[in-house]
């Protein structure tokens, strides 16, 4: 087993990766160890020292709440973002039957669960949002019963690959007109550091987050879901939480996430600013190169994301060159293999699959330095010049 | 010396990862993932890059996975597909070594900085009088020489095949010395994007192109039979085709457009030559004296070789004929024609069966 001790070597990276996860909040790391020392109780139990765990939950719960604008009792605690995307989604259907709706820009949590239940996919806008004609014409032909009826639409609130926001007032305008039976969920997990969810949730009936996205905990996420939404239990079992969702609770996640919450709320305003200056630094510092594409306009995205195409490079080459520079990037996301699937994101919004092969996601947060971003830069500029010199010789025959 | 292994998740690529580690190189281990369709099962499969990371951490060395599906279906999957509607038969595992592991594979290890790239193929690469050479593997009975004969005298030159000098049973024998969790595990056979619990080939090409019914003839026209699907039938086959009657009857022709198959007696589908197109060469071109192999497994046979030029500047047009010294059955067109010196070691190059023979045959 291979436990990492060098803290030194982890110190030579550069980490700009954010939206894959961001570092654990040092507030959060302490506020889970006694529940996993000494404050060990089963909080479904009925003596003391169970009410006292069952305490620490109820308390986080409140937290959450306040930080997403619902009730307390509107929160789920579930095991992580996929699994509250599953909910809402797979929810929806097993109690109403019909059909999901989704665009073909969301995260495969959502994408897969619209798919399996042989819902509709809807192409986007050129930012990759849902696109409101198409969602508005599908809902105004849907029947409001059967088994054609559309029972829950699905919409993130920003996409984990560009970054890009989605006005989900917008997306409840129309579901509410032309289909006010259907469940609107979204999946935060991508908004959760920089949107005010209080915003957000007057419009949605679900909210799907995930604690290691905010510095919590990896294997705890949230479902907030309107009281009375039709939505069936996924996991079955002891109902632990209010019989929506069962399976021991993860106390200690649990308490960490809502610290790591109610901290990300507080400085959010504060970091939003920061970040969105160090977004501008980096893709100011990158742009030296050239023939560089940003995905996303500034203003229609969140600061945390600079989603970027080089053309005439391949990511694969370009992180390997990153990687080795010891800046921890990403570009798409991951099949089982490990290996990098072409972007459905880009795909949908319509961007050159070549021109997506050049894709990079440098993601900031809350530990980023403006001297990340500087080492950043000097890393990407070096090996975007590297892959193209390269690339330039091969055509003219030359081999170093 | 840097050098990327290209690790299947077999025990070859992971003893040749290994000795390389032990040599002292700088090792990076990478795995390439080729087929993202239905199969997924073959040499890509999930739990291969599974066998192929684990066996990076034992070892120590970085892993990585390179995401090569669409050029595999563009270079490998695609023209198979076609080549079969059109009759054509080609070995999808030659074309991804020449499009993917000896072509892209190279590239990019090239850019990365990489000095070589290794392969657990049973093949040994000497370097003798100032040429680079591509010799069979010690392993008679796994030499793959014959699968990567594409290698020119650059490539070579950058080019490692670890476990080509040893036998199968020396190979595992490292891998058990080292504790490889690969070690004892069986050898690959399938083509890799083809599942046989899925139907195998047939099914596989019956969801990609129409099959079509053909009638069977003897050698005098006449019809003794039909078979579904004559994209299916190869030169030399017997199953399926042989009709009634006494004498053992093989395929002698398959005339896919015309929806006809000609069985006859083994010597009705011997030639006294080949034509074979897009000729490779390890050390340029060659005429004279060889010993050609027409299958994976094969048994190599004299000829002598002869080139024929192509008008005007595009050598891709080559052609070269090989003259049997003994009449030889046809080989099935898209099939690849290897050639090595009279003692049957050293690769000279190779080419492609042609669909139409060009030369009168006598027999």
């Amino acid at each position: 087993m291979v436990v990492p001790q060098d803290i030194a070597e982890n110190d030579e990276l550069v980490y700009v990766d954010h939206a894959a996860t961001t570092p654990m909040r040092s507030s959060a790391v302490e506020a889970m160890v006694p529940f996993l020392a000494h404050e060990y109780a089963n909080p479904s139990g009925s003596h003391r020292f169970a009410r006292r765990a069952r305490q620490a939950i109820d308390e986080a719960r409140d937290m959450v709440a306040e930080v997403i604008g619902c009730t307390p009792g509107e929160v789920v605690f579930t095991g992580s973002g996929t699994e509250g995307d599953n909910m809402a989604i797979r929810g929806v259907i097993e109690r109403r039957g019909g059909r999901a709706v989704c665009s073909a820009a969301e995260h495969h949590a959502v994408l897969h669960c619209v798919e399996h239940e042989h819902g509709h996919v809807l192409p986007t806008d050129e930012w990759g949002r849902i696109d409101l004609d198409h969602l508005d014409a599908l809902l105004a032909a849907a029947p409001d019963t059967g088994p054609d009826a559309i029972n829950v639409v699905s919409a993130m609130a920003v996409n984990n690959e560009t970054g890009s926001i989605t006005d989900l007032e917008a997306v409840s305008k129309v579901v509410r007109r032309r289909a006010p039976h259907a469940v609107l969920h979204t999946d935060a997990v991508q908004a959760a550091c920089w949107i005010d969810l209080r915003a957000v949730w007057p419009h949605v009936d679900a909210l799907a987050l995930s604690a290691h996205k905010f510095g919590g905990p990896k294997g705890v996420g949230v479902l907030a879901m309107r009281n009375g939404a039709p939505i069936a239990p996924l996991v079955l079992g002891g109902g632990q939480e209010r019989d929506r969702r069962s399976g021991t609770h993860n106390v200690a996640g649990i308490v960490a996430t809502a610290i790591a919450f109610v901290e990300t709320d507080r400085e959010r305003r504060a970091e939003h600013e920061r970040v969105a200056r160090l977004r501008e630094r980096l893709i100011d510092g990158v742009s030296v190169v050239g023939d560089m594409y940003r995905t996303m306009p500034a203003d229609r995205s969140v600061p945390g994301v600079a989603h970027l195409c080089f053309p005439g490079v391949e990511n694969e080459a370009l992180l390997y060159l990153l990687d080795e520079a010891g800046v921890c990037a990403s570009a798409a996301s991951a099949c089982a293999s490990g290996a990098m699937e072409p972007s459905h994101v880009l795909a949908a919004m319509g961007v050159d699959r070549s021109l997506a092969h050049g894709a990079l996601r440098l993601s900031l947060g809350h530990t980023t330095t403006e001297h990340d971003v500087d080492r950043v830069v000097e890393a990407v500029v070096s090996a975007v010049r590297h892959l193209r010199e390269r690339a330039a010789n091969k055509k003219s025959g030359v081999r170093s | 010396m840097k050098v990327l292994v290209a690790m299947s998740g077999g025990v070859d690529s992971s003893v040749a990862a290994a000795l390389l580690k032990e040599a002292g190189h700088q090792v990076v281990g990478v795995t390439l993932r080729l087929w993202g369709g239905e199969s997924d099962s073959g040499c890509c499969s999930v739990s291969d890059v599974d066998d192929a990371r684990r066996v990076a951490q034992q070892l120590g060395i970085d892993h990585l996975v390179f995401n090569f599906s669409d050029d595999f279906q563009r270079t490998v999957v695609d023209p198979y597909v076609n080549d079969h509607a059109v009759g054509i038969t080609p070995n999808p595992c030659i074309e991804c070594n020449r499009h993917l592991k000896f072509d892209r594979l190279f590239d990019r290890a090239d850019v990365l900085g990489f000095d070589a790239v290794a392969t657990g193929h049973h093949a040994r690469i000497e370097h003798v009088g100032g040429a680079w050479r591509l010799l069979r593997g010690h392993d008679s009975a796994k030499d793959q020489s014959y699968v990567v004969h594409m290698l020119d005298q650059e490539r070579l030159s950058r080019c490692l095949f670890p476990v080509g000098t040893m036998t199968k049973a020396e190979v595992r024998g490292h891998a058990e010395r080292l504790g490889l969790r690969t070690a004892h595990k069986p050898d690959s056979q399938d083509v890799c994007f083809i599942t046989s619990g899925g139907g195998g080939r047939s099914d596989f090409l019956r969801r990609r192109i129409p099959l079509h019914t053909a009638d069977v003839v003897d050698e005098s026209g006449r019809a003794i039979g039909q078979v579904d699907a004559v994209e299916l039938v190869t030169l030399g086959q017997r199953r399926g085709v042989a009709g009634g009657g006494g004498t053992k009857r093989f395929v002698v022709d398959v005339d896919v457009p015309g929806r006809r198959v000609v069985v006859g007696p083994h010597e009705a589908s011997l030639v006294d030559s080949e034509v074979g197109t897009a000729p490779v060469w390890s050390n340029g071109p060659f005429e004279g004296e060889v010993m050609v192999q027409c299958s994976a497994h094969g048994e190599p046979r004299r000829a002598r070789l002869r080139r024929v030029e192509a008008s005007g500047d595009d050598v891709t047009s080559d052609r070269v004929v090989i003259e049997w010294h003994e009449g030889q059955r046809r080989v099935s067109p898209g099939q690849s024609l290897v050639f090595y010196d009279p003692l049957g070691d050293w690769v000279i190059g190779g080419a492609t069966t042609s669909s139409a023979p060009v030369v009168a045959t006598t027999h």
